[in-house]
């Protein structure tokens, strides 16, 4: 998915460096090897996945492979799996989105505030971005959400209530959590740098026009940060569609496929069921509905990066 | 109404002291400009006045009424600023009433007021634009017509001039004041050009280090400054000042005398003799820097074109009922 992105960009900077006619052509020659290899890491890859997709490919039975066309994405789009990762892939992208924006504007802004110790404060809000998504799910498996030692069970019988068993009572929302925990200090660093370039005249004029602060954050704040937002949202997408590492480590997609994404099903189809013609195909597929999400996505929050 | 009144305001930021005592007294409907070198105080001054600072002794009286604990919305002021500070995204229109809306006056009344501010600074074909579709004029005038729109007691004006080019600012100085009059409410004007001070007008106020060194009409201040900073700040070029001999001989440690004052003539008749160094013709004036020996280096204005050239030897007299003296400390002696 990325590499036909980046392909792009280097031509584009070719061009956008443009001389005379002469040192044009010599750039494009100097450039192509370089974009030679690009294409070729790309090309050859997404090659062989079509090739492989058309194929019963199956790792326990190596010997026969032969040509199937297309039944490998019939049984791969209506196995059930399918569509319940389908369904598992939007809800956690979409909530992680929104956990992160709604929790990270009112965390920019009190990161905007002149307090004591700002700079550690700031540093350890950052700090979960930093921890590889392994050693995260890790943690909050086995210190936080663990049912017996976990500290939140710890918590729950301080209250006398009956610790939740995150992982079997609420697998998604448990993934949900972790995963938003982790991309929370990225929203808020985008928006709090976003709020430190909102002019400081403009607040003024506000407070000038007789504007409280709930008015100022409405009027003038939020449509400031629209733009920001908008970056947030494409960036994470990316990112989320793919999540992976938290599932492997909590819950392995299950209970059931309560918690298997595309991702997910697909390493699952490829690694666990040995079968490379379904996975192939499940690849593709997968190619496909990321396009359509950053389709719908960039015709919805696009035009706010338009300046 | 818009009586402006301050009664030995003070402002300290920590241990530096910004406003060191300001008593100023402005009658409604004037226009009054705070003129002086940067850092003197003088933005700060304005926004003690808005509410945007709080001061840290004294009162401010608007109408009788002292504000210092009134937040910046209620004291009934508008302020343009150096940057404009409009609202990206909202239109020109929704910049307009976005202080009416604030208010919560109904929508009716906000569309009449707005397309009768518009009109007033012909704004109206550009009301659905937003501030990035206008020029630098055009942007300056949504931001007087955000001021202008909530009828206020009193405008503040911070810089509001100095992002324009030169031909622009000469026009919008002069609606600014026709604006101003045609309204007939009370102006804060703030700048560091003397120039935007004595043509905008009504009274100055020449600011130096957080004091206010002279409160008086336009030409008050060209004619009898109080001391050595404001007869050297009010005039253009600035005032020549000569010490030691020659004062004396006028009867004052220090004397002044305004370019324009300075008498030109060919050398030998009498008066100070000189050596013209540089001299500047634009035709309507002749700016002549001349090396005057011990009374150091003397610019002279002529009205009309001169034709001298660098070398060339001169001879400068004052006019003598136009020299102003100063004592030791540089305070005016007036006659």
């Amino acid at each position: 998915m990325a590499t036909p992105l980046s392909l792009e960009s280097v031509s584009q900077r070719g061009t956008a460096a443009t001389g005379t006619r002469q040192t044009q052509g010599l750039a494009r020659l100097l450039l192509a090897p370089a974009v030679g290899l690009l294409f070729i890491w790309m090309i050859v890859p997404l090659a062989l996945t079509i090739y492989f997709s058309t194929l019963h490919y199956n790792l326990l039975d190596s010997e026969s492979q032969q040509f199937v066309g297309l039944d490998n994405f019939r049984y791969f789009l209506t196995d059930p799996a399918f569509i319940a990762s389908l369904q598992n892939t939007l809800v956690l992208v979409g909530s992680v989105l929104a956990l992160t924006i709604l929790l990270g504007i009112p965390l920019a802004l009190l990161l905007d505030q002149p307090v004591l110790g700002r700079s550690i404060v700031r540093l350890m809000v950052i700090a979960p971005f930093f921890v590889m998504p392994t050693v995260s799910a890790l943690v909050w498996k086995n210190l936080l959400m663990h049912p017996v030692s976990g500290l939140f069970a710890w918590i729950a019988k301080l209250f006398g209530a009956t610790p939740i068993d995150w992982f079997n009572d609420a697998p998604l929302f448990a993934v949900i959590l972790i995963v938003s925990w982790q991309w929370l200090p990225f929203a808020t660093l985008i928006l709090l740098t976003a709020l430190q370039s909102l002019d400081e005249e403009q607040k003024e004029a506000a407070e000038m026009d007789g504007a409280g602060a709930l008015s100022t954050f409405i009027y003038i704040t939020v449509p400031h940060l629209a733009r920001p937002i908008t970056v947030v949202i494409l960036i994470e997408t990316i990112f989320l569609l793919t999540v992976f590492a938290e599932i492997f480590v909590t819950t392995g997609g299950g209970p059931g496929l309560q918690t298997t994404n595309i991702a997910f099903l697909i390493y699952s189809q490829a690694l666990i069921q040995y079968d490379i013609g379904s996975a192939s195909a499940g690849g593709l597929v997968a190619v496909v509905i990321a396009n359509i999400v950053a389709f719908f996505l960039v015709r919805i929050v696009g035009r706010n990066l338009e300046a | 109404m818009g009586q402006i009144a301050l009664q030995g305001v003070q402002k300290s930021f920590g241990p530096v002291h910004i406003i060191k005592g300001a008593d100023l007294d402005i009658t409604d409907g004037s226009f009054v400009v705070f003129v002086g070198p940067s850092g003197c105080g003088k933005t700060t001054l304005l926004r003690l006045i808005a509410g945007l600072e709080d001061v840290t002794g004294g009162a401010i009286l608007i109408d009788g009424r002292n504000v210092v604990d009134v937040p910046p919305a209620k004291r009934g002021l508008s302020m343009v600023f150096q940057s404009y500070a409009l609202y990206p995204h909202m239109s020109v229109r929704g910049n307009i009433a976005f202080g009416l809306k604030m208010a919560g006056l109904p929508k009716a009344e906000i569309n009449r007021k707005v397309e009768a501010a518009a009109a007033t600074l012909n704004l109206t074909p550009y009301l659905e634009r937003k501030p990035r579709e206008l020029s630098g004029g055009q942007r300056q005038r949504v931001a007087i017509g955000r001021a202008i729109v909530r009828e206020p007691k009193a405008f503040l004006f911070d810089e509001p001039l100095s992002n324009l080019d030169a031909a622009l600012r000469v026009q919008m100085r002069l609606e600014v004041t026709r604006l101003q009059k045609q309204l007939a409410t009370t102006a804060i004007y703030v700048t560091h050009d003397q120039v935007e001070a004595m043509t905008m007008a009504d009274k100055i106020v020449v600011l130096n280090a957080g004091k206010i060194e002279q409160y008086g009409s336009p030409l008050d201040l060209y004619e009898r400054p109080n001391n050595l900073f404001v007869a050297g700040f009010i005039g253009s070029p600035k005032m020549n000042f000569i010490s030691g001999e020659a004062a004396r001989q006028q009867g004052a440690p220090t004397i002044g005398v305004r370019p324009e004052h300075l008498k030109v003539e060919r050398a030998g008749q009498g008066g100070w003799p000189g050596t013209v160094s540089v001299a500047e013709h634009l035709g309507s004036d002749t700016f002549l820097y001349v090396d005057a020996g011990q009374l150091g280096m003397l610019t002279a204005r002529y009205i009309g074109e001169l034709s001298l050239s660098p070398g060339d030897k001169v001879s400068l007299s004052p006019e003598p009922a136009r020299i102003h003296r100063f004592d030791e400390s540089g305070n005016a002696i007036h006659a």
